[in-house]
């Protein structure tokens, strides 16, 4: 078997478990929808939570792979490692775009507002757009070497970046308190709802990992016939 | 140890001595910060808002984007001439080229910064005589925090295709902190408040100035070998 024929058979397995989980994500929204209590204050609007706090979750698990993956290829040079650095952070990405759409479509009727700049959500925010400049400069290097190391050395900065960031904004507001914005004191959720919200993290972990492999295999067999166009694979 | 100041020093030496031979950047950069200054000043609605309540902010914008204009160019002449492959030759050690960069370009921004601080003065009448030496410190410290960043990704960008876009793009989000840190602590300055009452900006904008100076000097290495 050859490393293209073996890349193609981890595209597929990848595929047979993203399809698994997007199965498992609609069994996650019958739950929310028919068989998790409406929360007594928020409504129904409450519902968007099952996929939002798991995309954040995925997001944040994509980057933290990234950052770690990174410091890895610095060490190891391993071509591999920064392929699969790129498509977790591709996944990152993408599951991010879930976080900030569902995040405000929330906020506008539970908070009164699209957006506020607190701590979390300016974060993610700055953590977001790091990365789609992260993708962008690997789409704009032609050199795979090149390419790599550059990947790498972004994502250590980035991993360092992110606690500064967030103290940054912390800071922010509490030196400037904005005007009162209404928000929800947590509350201690019930049974229903809490097995609901794990069973969704779970899913929205294989997710990731089902994107991660078809990206990852996807990453490997362009590599592969990049070397083949150059002529030495 | 020596040598490696030394040859840093070289390499700085060598960019300024280019730069005021021709003063092309410096020109450019100093009338850019000049309009930026004169176009945030319209940013606002003069029955409400007071050119002295956006006047750190305006300040601070100004420096990020003659910054970045500045930074962009810091390994253009390397890249086109193929210079650095010389530089490379020689044999000095790695780190010495990014501390000679960054002492450079250190210079040439703080340069640039220095011209602007009379003209912001004049421009958005704010009284900075008796906050000076605080005022220096705070941007000296968010200075250092920019170039430090700015010399690792200059070195990147210059290596990619739409050079001039890719700088911005990677290293705003890295001057967040020392922007907002600059920002809060340029206006509790100018309100007269002291240091002392100013620790927490301080730490996280001389933390911030720990951490990625660095860390750059680590990982530039890395960005130059081939």
């Amino acid at each position: 078997m050859t490393p293209i024929d073996r890349a193609f058979r981890l595209a597929r397995w990848g595929g047979v478990v993203t399809g698994a989980a997007l199965l498992g994500v609609a069994g996650v929204y019958v739950r929310a929808l028919v068989y998790t209590p409406v929360e007594r204050f928020q409504g129904p609007a409450q519902k968007i939570f099952y996929i939002h706090v798991p995309s954040a979750w995925g997001a944040l698990l994509g980057f933290a792979v990234t950052g770690v993956l990174s410091i890895l290829y610095l060490w190891v040079k391993d071509r591999r490692i920064d392929i699969a650095a790129a498509a977790s952070a591709e996944v990152g990405v993408a599951l991010s775009v879930v976080l900030l759409t569902t995040g405000p479509i929330w906020g506008k009727p539970i908070w009164g507002t699209w957006w506020t700049w607190d701590a979390r959500l300016t974060s993610t925010l700055f953590l977001f757009l790091l990365f789609v400049g992260y993708l962008v400069m690997r789409g704009v290097v032609v050199d795979p070497g090149l390419r790599s190391r550059f990947s790498a050395v972004i994502g250590v900065m980035g991993l360092v970046l992110i606690p500064f960031i967030h103290l940054t904004v912390y800071m922010f507001r509490t030196l400037h308190p904005a005007p009162i914005v209404l928000k929800p004191s947590k509350p201690s959720l019930p049974g229903e709802m809490l097995v609901t919200l794990l069973t969704s993290v779970a899913v929205f972990t294989v997710v990731y990992l089902g994107f991660l492999t078809q990206r990852y295999a996807l990453g490997l067999i362009r590599d592969l016939r990049e070397r083949e166009a150059a002529g030495d694979a | 140890m020596v040598g490696l100041v030394r040859a840093a020093t070289v390499i700085a030496l060598k960019d300024l001595s280019l730069e005021l031979r021709t003063k092309t950047a410096f020109a450019s950069g100093l009338v850019f910060a000049v309009l930026v200054l004169a176009i945030l000043f319209f940013s606002r609605d003069p029955t409400a808002v007071a050119s002295r309540d956006i006047a750190p902010g305006a300040l601070w914008v100004t420096f990020t984007f003659a910054s970045i204009l500045g930074l962009n160019r810091a390994f253009v002449l390397e890249h086109e001439q193929r210079a650095m492959d010389a530089i490379l030759l020689a044999p000095i050690p790695r780190s010495a080229i990014f501390w000679g960069k960054f002492a450079g370009n250190l210079v040439f921004v703080g340069t640039i910064e220095a011209v602007s601080i009379p003209l912001f003065v004049v421009f958005y009448d704010v009284a900075v005589w008796p906050y000076l030496p605080s005022l220096l410190l705070v941007i000296a410290l968010a200075t250092v925090a920019f170039v430090a960043v700015g010399t690792l990704f200059s070195a990147i960008a210059v290596r990619t295709q739409y050079a001039e876009m890719m700088l911005p793009l990677l290293l705003l989000p890295f001057l967040v902190p020392p922007l907002v840190g600059g920002v809060q602590l340029t206006a509790r300055v100018l309100d007269g408040r002291p240091l002392s009452d100013l620790g927490g900006w301080l730490r996280l904008i001389g933390g911030f100035d720990l951490a990625f100076v660095t860390l750059a000097a680590l990982l530039f290495p890395v960005v130059l070998e081939d």
